[in-house]
């Protein structure tokens, strides 16, 4: 009984839509490939959001699209956007040109163009993965990746965010930043003093939760409370950010379906 | 059982597909009444606008647009109102992309803003799309020392040497502010860790509303400005509507971040609603429960 009635209800829907397609008031999908794709977009929209009621085989299908055509595109783009340009281009540029981009042709050759056989061979190493035999040797590159990454992110933290934020958070609880350095105004303000020194305290006492070689009894334990209250804050803001950026979405999906689709605004 | 208690019992174990129903159906109905409510602009927001508006004529400006379809409800307004007000000043745009997608969103600003609204501006005068790299913060410590060395081309493919803007760009201290929109990594913490704290190069940006409470603690030393989802996009829309009058007149297209605040506003009201019958409905039946437990002790 339920079945017929969900198989009526979407029954109706599909001729009102083929109705309004008739009169023109929407977007027919066989006219036009723009058509077309509007109405592709929108009934995977509707897949996506089916989700919502229960899972179900159009939702899976809408998924498993959205997953393969995203690790294509990204796959293409990486070979025509980094492969082509910056590894063939420098590695044979009057080839790559001829063949793929012919810009690259007025670009004056690296004069240490040799050094880029390095990565063309870490790059193949790291496809002996795939191989049957020498598979170990993809941990080289591997290596090579995680090295490098781990060096640029280390000294990108110590200076940005360790040394930075430690400058920034005793600069402004003196209540006053040169006007020299970024945001500075070159005035004392109480208020920023007084909001910053809050800052500061809230922080310690948010640590001081995490601190567990000393007994949280006491003025200690107290003051830990006073670090929790700190962290629900902290995470009631991050709550209602998060909501606000998902709403948002469905916003503008729901605007898609109204406007690009229906044409009902 | 009272009738009361019926209710509560009943609200307690409510399936939260109505919940989905009652915040889905406020969107619908606030998208097609159009509702918008005014927005005051906040300090970070004032201050991106003012960076820009103090700009001479002619100042370069890094446009990296680290977002994809996924975050475009969210981050197309702020990407749309930053374009159209670099173009009001007479700002040289450089569009870059540090994801896949980036640069189809670049396309669309360009085809959007660009192409429909200043027709007179030139492709490799007035704006170039130096296109998507990979590499993710790679792409910004190799670029904040020798920018072509990785840029060679355009996103067409012309070489970087035809292009008559290029000229004078050898790395990324050339420019004069880096506005960056970010849906996650890569994205505005990266541009502030490897570009504008090293580099000394002011930053500013919009992001996404979840990654917002992340990246203030950048704010004002590191990061000039900031631009937390919609609502800060509607912000940010309002000082446009006050210092450039001309955006008033078509709403749909100048407007998109504060018509989606009305339909915003009502799902959050709506939401609130819930959270605060959610804690009203547990509160009632957590003491009921403590009466019941009691009585069943003195009983026994």
């Amino acid at each position: 009984m339920k079945r017929i009635m969900w198989l009526g209800i979407l029954a109706i829907i599909l001729l009102v839509l083929a109705l309004r397609t008739a009169q023109g008031h929407m977007l027919n999908p066989f006219d036009s490939f723009h058509g077309f794709g509007t109405w592709f977009a929108a009934l995977l929209t509707l897949a996506i959001m089916s989700f919502l009621y229960n899972d179900n085989p159009v939702y899976r299908f809408a998924e498993h699209l959205f997953v393969g055509v995203s690790a294509a595109y990204w796959m293409v783009m990486g070979f025509w956007s980094t492969l082509v340009p910056n590894l063939f281009g420098k590695l044979w540029p009057s080839l790559t040109a001829k063949l793929f981009i012919p810009g690259i042709a007025d670009q004056p050759r690296d004069p240490l163009w040799f050094l880029y056989f390095i990565p063309l061979v870490f790059g193949i190493l790291l496809l002996l993965r795939l191989a049957p035999k020498g598979g170990y040797l993809s941990r080289w590159a591997l290596a090579l990746i995680l090295g490098t990454t781990a060096g640029l992110r280390l000294i990108a933290f110590l200076t940005a965010d360790f040394m930075g934020q430690i400058r920034a958070t005793l600069n402004s609880v003196a209540g006053y930043v040169h006007p020299s350095l970024p945001g500075g105004t070159g005035v004392f303000s109480f208020e920023q003093m007084f909001w910053d020194v809050v800052s500061v305290i809230a922080i310690m006492a948010a640590l001081s939760y995490f601190y567990f070689s000393k007994e949280h009894k006491g003025n200690f334990g107290r003051f830990s409370r006073v670090g929790i209250w700190v962290l629900m804050i902290t995470f009631g803001a991050g709550f209602g950010y998060t909501v606000m950026g998902r709403i948002a979405l469905l916003v503008g999906r729901v605007e898609f379906l109204l406007v690009d689709w229906l044409h009902v605004l | 059982m009272s009738r009361f208690m019926t209710i509560v019992e009943k609200l307690d174990t409510l399936d939260k597909r109505w919940v989905f129903l009652v915040v889905g159906l406020a969107v619908v109905v606030s998208t097609i009444f159009r509702l918008t409510f005014p927005e005051r602009p906040t300090p970070m927001v004032c201050a991106i606008y003012e960076k820009i508006e103090s700009l001479p004529e002619g100042s370069r400006v890094l446009l990296p647009f680290d977002y994809d379809p996924g975050s475009e409800p969210e981050l197309q307004p702020m990407a749309d109102a930053f374009v159209r007000h670099c173009c009001e000043k007479g700002l040289v745009m450089y569009f870059i992309a540090l994801w896949p997608l980036g640069q189809n969103m670049v396309d669309g600003v360009i085809r959007r803003v660009l192409t429909v609204e200043y027709p007179d501006l030139e492709y490799g005068v007035d704006y170039v799309d130096m296109g998507y790299k990979a590499g993710n913060e790679g792409v910004i410590a190799v670029i904040l020392t020798d920018l072509k060395k990785l840029y060679t081309t355009d996103a067409h493919g012309s070489s970087i040497q035809r292009i008559p803007m290029m000229e004078g760009i050898s790395n990324i201290r050339s420019f004069d502010l880096i506005l960056n929109i970010s849906a996650g990594y890569p994205g505005l913490k990266e541009w502030i860790q490897y570009a504008g704290t090293p580099g000394n190069i002011p930053v500013a940006g919009g992001c996404t509303a979840v990654q917002a409470p992340l990246l203030y603690p950048y704010h004002p030393e590191q990061l000039l400005g900031l631009m937390g989802g919609i609502k800060a996009a509607a912000e940010y829309e309002a000082l446009l509507l006050q210092g450039y009058p001309k955006f008033r007149n078509d709403k749909n297209r100048f407007q998109t971040a504060l018509t989606r605040m009305g339909p915003q506003t009502i799902a959050h009201l709506s939401i609130v609603f819930f959270i605060i019958l959610g804690n009203i409905t547990f509160q009632i039946l957590r003491r009921r429960r403590a009466q019941e437990r009691q009585s069943q002790q003195r009983q026994e």
